[in-house]
């Protein structure tokens, strides 16, 4: 069943078109990876999809049950202050605040959930440390946890592993798809890790000069991965 | 003891003053945390003035309750503030300033020009600094002040999760159908309250004291969003009875006399915080 549908989208800011007719289509238990070059729009995209900005034209459908204050999000930066006090329990648990619409209080259940968020990112030993004095691995664990309270549904994950050791890193790709595979949940991850992105994901969405969406395989077949695929060798050397 | 015993017996406005005191500094220190981590600090400190050019209008037009026309052209400059702080394409910062020293001008020039008082510098200095306008607290004042601090602190504890969740990170509390702007909102006339409430405490440059130092102090030492705001309040309640206490015995002004032991307290919490933390490694 189709989750987010969007039809000739096109995204910017102000009158600045950066990305012009998106036509894609996310069903739920997909694992869409969201690929292209720096400042191409792709966290732009994200933003849109969370209706953090607004789209410039066409249109954007969450269907399936999906309601858009359903998606847990990893934002690609997340800017905490150096001296912010904050124990990871309590930043998992913040991650349930819009569903308790006007209730005041976390219940039982409510911090029985954020814990077994924890466990399942591995940082339940974590729990009463503060958050600034955590490694980055540690953070982003953290902030999965709490993305994984606010959904059960749908993930967007803007480049969950950025700044991580490559053995972090594979975990951390572990833990993302275990959550697709076992919890079923969709995740959409922007990621520069083109061959991790090829080896996770179900479906392909570039965004450049040229604009790709469909299965991996048929992003395989086509000859936009090539010129993208030799394009970031070139750029590596 | 026995003359502070003997002061508070006797003395109604002592009393008032204390309760009065404590309620402010309560309610001041349990939102300093998220003006502080919210870089808002800069807001109060504007606030303040403003709040000063309102006093100094109501004066001159002759309106017996001060706080009623203080009251709502604070909240409402609150709002605007808060409006020009998030609309990027307007410096901030800029806008508050203007309006603060603004505001703090022309009240004064008012004041000057208008003011039927024999001894203007005195009153403008017991504006600016509170000298012993909370020792001169009518019943009214206090009871409004004291269903105020009441109405603050439930606000507080009702909302305490949200205003973590839109504190913390105020991208994924929106992205996540969290109203941010209204508690954004609600922070700022909050805000716009506790600092008429705190003009008559300490005087309207020495506010940011009684929001900064109890969160900056309690940060120094705890290290979760609760222990923070439990201790911070407990920080300002303690050091405004003590700078209250010592006030009245020793006939100094009660607004900085707070602000000193803020002062003092802050540093034997960051030197504990030194020790902690050392100790911790
Ligand atoms: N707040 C903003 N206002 C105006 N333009 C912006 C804003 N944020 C980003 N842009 C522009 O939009 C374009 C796309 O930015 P975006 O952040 O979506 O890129 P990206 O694909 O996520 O890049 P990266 O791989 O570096 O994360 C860039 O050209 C950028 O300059
Ligand atoms: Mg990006």
């Amino acid at each position: 069943m189709a989750q987010i549908i969007c039809k000739n989208l096109s995204l910017g800011y102000d009158s600045n078109v950066i990305v012009k007719n998106l036509n894609f289509t996310v069903n739920s238990g997909d694992y869409l990876c969201i690929v292209g070059e720096n400042g191409s729009g792709k966290s732009t995209l994200m933003r849109t999809l969370l209706s953090l900005q607004k789209s410039l034209f066409g249109e954007l459908e969450f269907s399936d049950g999906l309601k858009p204050n359903e998606i847990g999000y990893l934002p690609q930066q997340t800017f905490v202050q150096r001296d912010f006090p904050a124990s990871v329990f309590e930043i998992v648990l913040s991650g349930l605040c819009s569903k308790k619409g006007f209730k005041p209080f976390y219940s039982k259940e409510d911090k029985a959930l954020a814990l077994k968020n924890m466990k399942k990112m591995e940082i339940e030993n974590l729990k009463n440390r503060c958050y600034r004095e955590l490694s980055g691995g540690q953070q982003q664990r953290v902030l999965l946890a709490r993305a994984l309270c606010a959904t059960s549904k749908a993930l967007l994950l803007d480049e969950p592993v950025s700044g991580l050791d490559p053995m972090l890193t594979n975990q951390m790709y572990e833990l993302i798809y275990n959550l697709n595979k076992k919890e079923k949940i969709t995740i959409i991850m922007i990621s520069h890790d083109i061959e991790s992105a090829l080896k996770y994901s179900t479906h392909i969405l570039h965004i450049g000069k040229e604009i790709f969406f469909g299965t991996k395989q048929e992003y395989l077949n086509s000859n936009i991965v090539d010129g993208f695929l030799s394009n970031s060798k070139g750029g590596a050397q | 003891m026995n003359e502070l015993i003997y002061t508070l017996t006797t003395y109604s406005f002592v009393r008032y003053a204390l309760i009065v005191g404590v309620l402010i500094a309560l309610c001041s220190s349990l939102l300093g945390v998220t003006l502080v981590l919210k870089r808002f600090s800069f807001i109060g400190d504007g606030l303040s003035h403003v709040a000063f050019g309102a006093m100094a209008v109501a004066t001159v037009i002759g309106i017996a309750d001060n706080m009623l026309f203080t009251m709502p052209v604070t909240i409402i400059c609150a709002v605007l503030l808060l409006r020009t702080g998030q609309n990027t394409k307007i410096k901030g910062d800029a806008a508050v300033a203007m309006i603060s020293v603004g505001s703090l001008a022309l009240g004064y020039l008012l004041m000057n020009i208008f003011s039927t008082s024999s001894n203007l510098s005195g009153d403008v200095c017991s504006t600016l600094f509170g000298s012993t306008s909370i020792l001169t607290l009518s019943v009214f004042e206090v009871w409004l002040c004291v269903a105020l601090s009441i109405v603050v602190v439930v606000l507080f504890i009702l909302f305490y999760n949200k205003i973590f969740a839109v504190t913390f990170d105020e991208n994924f509390a929106k992205a996540t159908g969290v109203h941010s702007e209204f508690y954004n909102l609600l922070i700022a006339v909050v805000i716009a309250v506790i600092i008429v409430l705190a003009m008559n405490l300490v005087g309207s440059l020495l506010i940011s004291a009684l929001v900064i130092f109890p969160a900056l102090s309690a940060m120094r030492v705890f290290k979760s969003f609760k222990s923070v705001t439990i201790c911070s309040a407990c920080f300002s309640v303690v050091c405004a009875l003590l700078g209250i206490i010592i006030s009245v015995l020793f006939g100094t002004p009660v607004g900085s006399t707070i602000v000193a032991v803020d002062i003092v307290a802050f540093f034997l919490f960051w030197l504990i915080g030194i020790f902690a933390g050392g100790k911790a490694k």
